[in-house]
C-alpha cells in the first residue's frame, strides 16, 4: 500500500497513529500505555559499570579508515576504559564477517552494509550482527586507467571538464564499444555489500549505465587494485584510500571522482559486533564505543592528522608509504599528475557532523541499494529491519554518559542540504556538513518505495508489490 | 569430483595437488590469485573450491557466490588453526569444511566427500528449519499480541482476534505484522 501519505514512524516509532486508525480507541489507548518510548534505552542505562570482558580483539582491514580502532589502541583510549585490547589485521572482509560471527573477534572494522548483510544472510549463513558506532564518513574514490580517461575525454570533452565528473562520457565510450561489437569493460570494487559497490553503481547508473549489463564488475582486494589496473586486467575501480592516490602517484590512472562528491558526507565504515556478543557483554560494548568515540574525536582534529598518518602507515596496519596515506588524510586530493592536489577537507571525517551516529536512515539506504541491485529479494519492513541492526539507542546511552552532543532522532533525510547546517534535534546543536547527491536526487526514509521506484536503472529481483505492502 | 584450488603458497600447493589427484579428484585448476577467479568458475564449474582462510581472494569468491546461483557452495577452508573450538565455530558459521594444515593426504578425499554431502544435507535441513521456525514464531507473536490486548481491554479472545484480523485486512498486512506492531517487535 503506497497510499499512506505520511509516516508517523519517522520520529516516533511507536505507531500510535496507525493503531488509533485501525483497531479502535480502547485498544489504541491500551497500546499507548504499553509501549512507552525509550524502554530499550532505559534497559541499557540500567546496567552496572562492571566490564563483563576486558581482554578484547578487534579486526581491521588495511585501509586508512581503520584509524579509530588503531588510534584507540595505540593512544590508550581502550586502556582508559578498562579494555586490554589487541588489533588483528585481517586479509578479507569475508574473514572479518566470519570471525565476528563465530566470536573469534570481539568486534571489527566493517563496511556499512556488512552488519545488514550478515543479519539478512546475504552471502553467508545469517548471523544477527549490529553496529552502534559509525567509524567515518566518505573516504573512497573512483579511478580509471589513463587509456580509458583519454577515450572519455575524446568522447565528451565538455562533460569531462565538469566537476564532479559524471559517467556521461563513459556511457558514450561504452555505447561506441557496443556498436563495434567489443567485449564489455571490466571494473572492480572490493566486496559485494561494500559502500564502494553501491557508490560505483550509483555513479554509473546515473548516466544510464547498467552495471550488471553494460560492464563487468568484479571484486578485487583493495591492495591488489593498483597492480590490476597496471596490468590492464581492469579499466577502473572504486576503492578506499590510499589506493586511488597510489595510482595517481604512479602515473597509471586518473582519480575521476571522490565519493564525497557523489554523496556528500556519506556513511562509510562501522564498528560491528555480533548481537549475541553485545547482549552478553553490554558494558564491554559500551566501554569500547566510548574509547572509539574519543579516538574519533582525537583523530578528527587537523593538528593530530600527521600523527594519525604516522601510526596507521605502519607495517602492522595499512602498510603503505606515509606520503601516500598523507594526501587524503590531511584533506587534499590529487585527481591526476598534471593538476596540483586540490583541497578536500572533508574527505576523511571521523567525528564532526555527527559522523559516529548510526542513523537508521543510513541503514535503510543500504537496504534500498541491496534491493535495487538484486542482492536481496526477500521483502522485509526496511525501517524495522534497520532498527534491529543499527543501534542508535546504544550510541545515545554512551554519548549521554560521556556528555557528548548526540542526535535525538534516528532518521534523517539526505540530499536536502547543499550548505553546512545545524542539527537541532540533538542534545546540543550539532554543526553538520552538506548531504547532497551529485545527481540532485533526494532521499526521504519515510518514502522508501518512492525512492526505490525513482531509480531509472535498477535490477531489483524483489516482488515490489510485496515490498510495498511492508513499507507503505 | 572437480576441485578448484586457490592458493598462493607454493609449498602448500605442492602438497595439496598430488594428494587430491591420488585421492581420485580432478584438479580443475590451481589459481594463485583471484585475478580470473570468476571466469574460471564459470568455465570450470568445480564441485568444490579449496581456499585458505587467510586468503584475500575470499572476497572475490564471495562476490561470485552473491552474484551467481551457479556458485559451488561447498567451500573447503585451509587453516593453520586446528583447535576444536575454532573448527566447530567455523562449521556453525556455515563454512562447509575446515581442513587443518599438515593434514594426512589420505584423509583428503573423505573430507571433500563429506563436505559435499553435508552441504547438501545442511541446505535441505536449513530450509526446512527456517520455514518451521518462521511459522512457529509467527504463531507465538500473534498469541502474545492477543493476550496483551485481552489483558488491557478486557475484551474477549474472539473479539480481539477479529479486531486484529480486520486491521490486517484493512492494511493489506499479514496478521503477524499487526501482532508485531502491537508488540513492537522489529522484523
Amino acid at each position: 500500500m503506497s497510499d499512506t501519505p505520511t509516516l508517523p514512524i519517522l520520529q516516533d516509532p511507536s505507531k500510535r497513529d496507525f493503531m488509533k486508525k485501525t483497531t479502535g480507541l480502547s485498544v489504541a489507548a491500551a497500546l499507548m500505555a504499553l509501549v512507552p518510548p525509550g524502554v530499550r534505552e532505559g534497559a541499557w542505562a540500567a546496567g552496572t559499570d562492571g566490564l563483563e570482558k576486558t581482554d578484547v580483539t578487534f579486526g581491521i582491514i588495511p585501509l586508512t579508515d581503520c584509524a579509530p580502532i588503531v588510534i584507540a589502541h595505540e593512544k590508550g583510549f581502550f586502556k582508559k576504559y578498562g579494555l586490554n585490547s589487541s588489533v588483528s589485521k585481517e586479509a578479507s572482509w569475508a574473514n572479518i564477517r566470519d570471525k565476528v560471527s563465530i566470536g573469534a573477534l570481539d568486534g571489527a572494522h566493517m563496511l556499512a552494509g556488512m552488519p545488514i548483510a550478515a543479519t539478512l544472510g546475504i552471502g553467508a549463513t545469517p548471523k544477527p550482527t549490529i553496529t552502534a558506532f559509525s567509524m567515518d564518513l566518505n573516504g573512497n574514490g573512483i579511478t580509471v586507467s589513463n587509456e580509458l580517461y583519454e577515450r572519455m575525454v575524446a568522447a565528451d570533452p565538455v562533460a569531462m571538464k565538469q566537476r564532479p565528473t559524471t559517467a556521461v562520457a563513459l556511457k558514450k565510450v561504452i555505447d561506441a564499444d557496443k556498436a563495434a561489437g567489443k567485449e564489455a569493460m571490466t571494473f572492480a570494487m572490493v566486496f559485494p555489500v561494500s559502500t564502494h559497490n553501491y557508490e560505483l553503481r550509483y555513479w554509473l547508473a546515473s548516466a544510464g549505465i547498467n552495471p550488471d549489463k553494460d560492464i563487468r564488475l568484479i571484486v578485487i582486494p583493495p591492495p591488489q587494485m593498483v597492480a590490476n589496473l597496471q596490468s590492464k586486467n581492469i579499466v577502473g575501480y572504486c576503492v578506499g584510500e590510499p589506493w586511488n592516490q597510489r595510482a595517481v602517484e604512479l602515473g597509471i590512472g586518473h582519480a575521476l571522482v571522490t565519493d564525497y562528491e557523489i554523496w556528500k558526507n556519506n556513511p562509510e565504515k562501522v564498528f560491528g559486533v555480533n548481537l549475541e556478543w553485545a547482549e552478553k557483554y553490554p558494558n564491554t560494548h559500551k566501554a569500547t564505543i566510548k574509547a572509539l568515540l574519543e579516538a574519533a574525536m582525537w583523530a578528527d582534529k587537523p593538528e593530530n592528522r600527521k600523527e594519525v598518518v604516522q601510526i596507521i602507515s605502519a607495517k602492522s596496519y595499512v602498510n603503505a608509504p606515509p606520503d601516500v596515506v598523507d594526501n587524503s588524510m590531511t584533506g587534499t586530493w590529487r585527481y591526476n599528475r598534471v593538476e596540483a592536489p586540490q583541497p578536500m577537507p572533508d574527505f576523511n571525517v571521523f567525528y564532526r557532523y555527527a559522523a559516529n551516529y548510526p542513523w537508521l536512515s543510513h541503514a535503510a539506504w543500504y537496504i534500498t541499494q541491496m534491493y535495487r541491485w538484486g542482492q536481496f529479494d526477500r521483502p522485509v519492513d526496511i525501517r524495522k529491519t534497520a532498527a534491529t541492526i543499527y543501534r542508535p539507542d546504544i550510541y545515545r546511552t554512551v554519548a549521554r554518559e560521556m556528555n557528548v552532543p548526540c542526535p535525538t532522532g534516528d532518521w534523517k533525510t539526505e540530499g536536502m542540504n547543499k550548505n553546512p547546517w545545524t542539527l537541532k534535534a540533538a542534545t546540543q546543536p550539532i554543526p553538520m556538513g552538506p548531504d547532497t547527491f551529485f545527481d540532485g536526487m533526494t532521499y526521504d526514509p519515510a518514502k522508501l518505495m518512492a525512492y526505490l521506484k525513482g531509480f531509472k536503472v535498477s535490477n531489483a529481483k524483489v516482488d515490489m508489490a510485496a515490498l510495498a505492502r511492508l513499507n507503505g | 569430483m572437480r576441485v578448484l584450488i586457490v592458493e598462493n603458497q607454493p609449498d602448500r600447493l605442492a602438497m595439496l595437488a598430488p594428494a587430491l589427484e591420488a585421492a581420485g579428484c580432478v584438479v580443475a585448476a590451481t589459481l594463485n590469485s583471484a585475478r580470473s577467479l570468476d571466469a574460471q568458475i564459470q568455465v570450470l564449474r568445480p564441485d568444490v573450491v579449496i581456499i585458505a582462510t587467510d586468503s584475500p581472494d575470499r572476497d572475490t569468491l564471495e562476490n561470485i557466490c552473491v552474484a551467481n546461483q551457479g556458485c559451488p557452495r561447498p567451500i573447503v577452508m585451509f587453516t593453520g588453526d586446528g583447535s576444536t573450538d575454532s573448527i566447530r565455530a567455523a562449521m556453525q558459521a556455515g563454512v562447509t569444511s575446515y581442513v587443518v594444515d599438515g593434514l594426512d593426504p589420505v584423509r583428503l578425499r573423505p573430507i571433500l566427500d563429506v563436505a559435499v554431502s553435508r552441504f547438501e544435507a545442511y541446505q535441505a535441513l536449513h530450509d526446512q528449519l527456517e520455514q518451521t521456525r518462521l511459522e512457529l514464531s509467527e504463531r507465538k507473536l500473534i498469541d502474545q499480541a492477543k493476550a496483551l490486548l485481552i489483558k488491557q481491554t478486557g475484551a474477549s479472545e474472539p473479539e480481539v482476534y477479529r479486531e486484529m484480523r480486520r486491521a490486517a485486512m484493512d492494511r493489506g498486512l499479514k496478521l503477524v505484522d499487526i501482532a508485531r506492531q502491537i508488540l513492537q517487535k522489529p522484523t
